[in-house]
């Protein structure tokens, strides 16, 4: 059996302390939300710095979405839920 | 050309509203119209924009999701739009009812702009005065300039 990750990230020591990632939330891009906005909001949701958040933002707005967080589906469901308050499209899946 | 600013951070941490008595007639009249959309529940195309499908690949996890999230995700709508229907004539805010704005007016602008198909493009919004769409569009742009001040303010 061949192993061939795709856009598999070299882990670092943050990601020491979760072994177990099964999800990951999505942001979708939308013609509606503010591009300043959405950076604000991934800052505040996630405590992201500023640089972080808009070069999440600018993939959204380039790619058409972008991985945003990974955790426990716990964890999965209140950042959609969180971002869903804040009218961002997010969505969950297993990673 | 000096730009004035209509949300001001000020030293105290407050948020100082500096707009016209037109401005708030307009604004003053969002609270309700934004209930009004609401209560039409999800059959509606922009009320589902604002309760969107949270799983895509497993229809039994965005179900249960909307059956756990959704009263929560709407009873925070309505209480972002209460403290911004409370406040809509003040001339200050404090931080978390400068949030409240901020959800609340996204909110408007996502159920506006859904129902009018707004696109990227903000030339496709620049059509004839005579235009059925133009108060809309008008409206939605304004709502755009208050979010960009808001994100601005708050993010200072």
């Amino acid at each position: 059996m061949t192993v061939t990750p795709v856009e598999v990230e070299e882990p670092t020591s943050e990601d020491v302390s979760v072994p177990d990632r099964p999800w990951v939330v999505i942001v979708w891009n939308d013609p509606i939300n503010l591009m300043s906005y959405v950076t604000y909001v991934f800052q505040k949701l996630f405590g992201y710095s500023r640089d972080k958040a808009t070069k999440l933002m600018l993939d959204v707005h380039h790619k058409g979405k972008a991985v945003v967080s990974s955790g426990p589906r716990e964890q999965a469901e209140l950042d959609v839920f969180r971002l869903h308050e804040h009218g961002l499209w997010a969505t969950m899946q297993h990673d | 050309m000096k730009f004035t600013r209509r949300i001001k951070r000020t030293r105290s941490g407050q948020f100082e509203l500096r707009l016209s008595p037109e401005e708030r007639d307009v604004l003053r009249g969002l609270p309700a119209q934004m209930r009004d959309a609401l209560e039409l529940g999800k059959d509606d195309p922009a009320v589902a924009r604002l309760n969107p499908s949270a799983c895509l690949d497993d229809a039994e996890i965005d179900a249960e999701f909307h059956r756990l999230m959704d009263d929560d995700l709407n009873a925070g709508r309505l209480e972002a739009l209460a403290v911004f229907e409370k406040t809509v004539d003040a001339p200050k805010l404090d931080g978390e009812e400068a949030l409240a704005w901020m959800r609340a007016v996204n909110d408007v602008r996502l159920l506006l702009g859904t129902r009018l198909g707004v696109g990227e493009d903000p030339s496709e919004r620049q059509v004839a005065v005579d235009d059925p769409r133009a108060p809309g569009f008008a409206l939605y742009d304004y709502l755009s300039l208050l979010t960009q001040e808001l994100v601005e303010a708050l993010d200072t």
